[in-house]
């Protein structure tokens, strides 16, 4: 779960073509080399700068567009701790949480700027804005989802309860 | 209280009587995966200890993303997707089939009132057909395999009345990116929409077809068309027996109610790099073009190529312009060769590609080099999808495309009306 990290700042209907581009992802199977061309339309270098624990943050619609679970993927990979964004596209936010990517919805996510420390608490539900000294609110992920993504993801559940959540 | 349509399929399909805001668990009738996310879905069902599928009947494994493969990486991909379609007898689609949703429609897996999911956006197409169909991710759907269940959330549903009739020259793409323009981005996040009006009771199938498959660059979940008498002769024409589908009650409740007013509708172009970014064809007419793709889930049916082709027939592309043609469909293809469509784009200088997603995802054909401009009736626009991120795709009409590939730039179709 997130600790302490830095946020890279992204801009509203970050879609997922630019997360993992169609040519990547439609020629690179292995995850490790398609991470290198994470963000790259939009942030060439993003791939090499990220650190582990750092956190994506965005507008409204983060995510839209196809519904390539590569997206959370690479992110993960690349070791982002979460991404919080003002609102996510729907297939993106089941997406992460299937894969044990924490999705954050804060409504001021347009408060934070590129590279302010951050830290987030999902439990007890805020992101603290360490560069500007602020605390914002999160919305709570529901409760069926927590225990999806507290497991590490749907694989990790199955694996560790011998069934599906719904089963 | 009355219910929408979504709210009735969700409510068959979970056996409980639910509305938008419920959260349920529903029996899948069919569930799709194509070799954009089929490692990752054989591999998660893997993991999970996937030994069979829940009922192979309903399970259609479809290449079409990178067809044929131009990797050994996909052809690994392909390989396993064979092995795995034929090890657990599902139905399998191979290379040169067609773009998976042109074949869940052909293939009667999808019916009015049926609830299904694929392993791909573009999967909310099949509301067209009176269907909840969604995409879902590569997890999800071995989860699916396994169990032949999977929760969803109720949706709210937009209702979006359109009214007129289509002036010469406008076509369902038009219409829907006037909406998407409107609706934009995220306006149906999380939402289902559903379409009626006199225009679309007027449209053929494959015209409402086109409508449902952009849903998502809305946001939403699905898109729907309730089903009429044209939607089960479309059925019956591909030999299915269709069940009976289910229509929103006069007192369901919508989230929210527009209108749209198409009769002076002039054709439209979503501009780089949004979907939502639309504009009149000829705010941006005049425009050099490099690259023509007609084809996708969006527009890759009969009707899209005879609409190009009639504008096509007796004239030549551009020179220094490539016009990539995919049926979307070995059926359709067969089609348009038998009605002589194949001739006249051959005969016009397009280069006729085999069914599949061509170039829409950026896979393996038609990728556009630094300071191209592709003009494209699929359904995405954004930078770097269809090769280099100094590229730009418009997203226009099959007619627009047309007009676009004789004149080498951005062009309203209207110029080529007969007697015009």
């Amino acid at each position: 779960m997130p600790g302490c990290g830095r946020a890279w700042k992204f801009g509203d209907d970050i879609n997922t073509d630019y997360i993992i581009a169609g040519k990547y992802k439609l020629s690179i199977t292995d995850i490790d080399e398609l991470s290198k061309h994470a963000m790259e339309a939009i942030m060439p270098d993003f791939s090499e700068k990220v650190k582990r624990g750092d956190f994506i943050v965005a507008g409204r619609n983060f995510g839209c567009g196809s519904s390539r679970e590569q997206a959370p993927l690479v992110l993960k990979r690349l070791g982002i701790a979460a991404v919080i964004a003002r609102s996510f596209a729907r297939i993106f936010y089941r997406n992460a949480v299937n894969i044990g990517l924490p999705v954050v919805e804060c409504e001021d996510a347009d408060e934070i700027q590129q590279g302010d420390m951050l830290e987030v608490d999902l439990q007890k539900g805020y992101v603290k804005n360490v560069t500007q000294g602020k605390v914002y609110k999160i919305k709570p992920l529901p409760s069926d989802l927590w225990e999806i993504l507290a497991e590490g993801g749907l694989v990790n559940y199955v694996k560790k309860h011998g069934k599906l959540p719904w089963q | 209280m009355g219910k929408t349509i979504s709210e009735k399929i969700l409510s068959h399909a979970s056996g409980r009587d639910v509305y938008a805001g419920d959260i349920v668990v529903a029996s899948i009738d069919a569930a799709m995966m194509h070799d954009g996310m089929g490692q990752l879905v054989m591999d998660a069902f893997r993991e999970m200890g996937g030994k069979s599928l829940w009922d192979a009947t309903r399970v259609a494994v479809v290449i079409d993303h990178v067809a044929p493969s131009a990797y050994e990486s996909f052809s690994k991909v392909h390989k396993a997707m064979r092995e795995f379609a034929f090890k657990h007898n599902t139905r399998f689609y191979e290379v040169g089939s067609g773009v998976c949703h042109q074949l869940m429609i052909e293939s009667g897996l999808v019916f009015p009132g049926g609830l299904v999911v694929g392993s791909d956006s573009h999967t909310c197409t099949y509301g067209a057909l009176g269907a909840f169909a969604t995409g879902i991710g590569s997890t999800e759907m071995a989860a699916v395999f396994l169990s032949g269940k999977l929760w969803f959330k109720v949706p709210e549903t937009i209702k979006i009345t359109v009214q007129g009739e289509l002036p010469p020259m406008i076509f369902p793409k038009d219409v829907i990116l006037k909406i998407v323009g409107t609706v934009k981005a995220d306006g149906a996040t999380y939402k289902a929409i559903e379409f009626g009006g006199s225009t679309i009771e007027a449209m053929n199938v494959e015209g409402r077809l086109t409508l449902t498959n952009m849903a998502v660059e809305m946001g939403a979940k699905t898109g729907m068309i309730e089903p009429d008498e044209k939607t089960y002769a479309f059925l019956k024409a591909l030999g299915h027996e269709p069940k009976k589908g289910f229509k929103s009650d006069e007192d369901a409740e919508f989230c929210e109610s527009l209108k749209f007013d198409v009769s002076n509708l002039e054709p439209q172009v979503a501009c780089p790099h949004a979907v939502d970014n639309v504009k009149p064809v000829k705010s941006v007419e005049g425009k050099e073009i490099d690259q023509v793709f007609l084809g996708s889930c969006t527009n890759g049916r009969l009707y899209d190529l005879r609409v190009a082709a009639e504008i096509l027939k007796g004239r030549h592309v551009k020179r220094g312009v490539r016009v990539i043609v995919t049926p979307a469909s070995r059926r359709v293809y067969r089609e348009a060769l038998k009605e002589g469509l194949i001739e006249i784009f051959l005969d016009s200088g397009c280069a006729v590609c085999n069914p599949g997603c061509g170039p829409c995802a950026g896979g393996h054909q038609g990728i556009l080099a630094p300071g191209e401009r592709c003009v494209s009736t699929s359904n995405r626009n954004f930078k770097a999808r269809m090769g280099s991120s100094e590229a730009e795709i418009y997203l226009v009409s099959p007619a627009t495309a047309a007009a676009s590939a004789i004149t080498g730039e951005i062009t309203d179709p209207r110029r080529f009306l007969k007697g015009g």
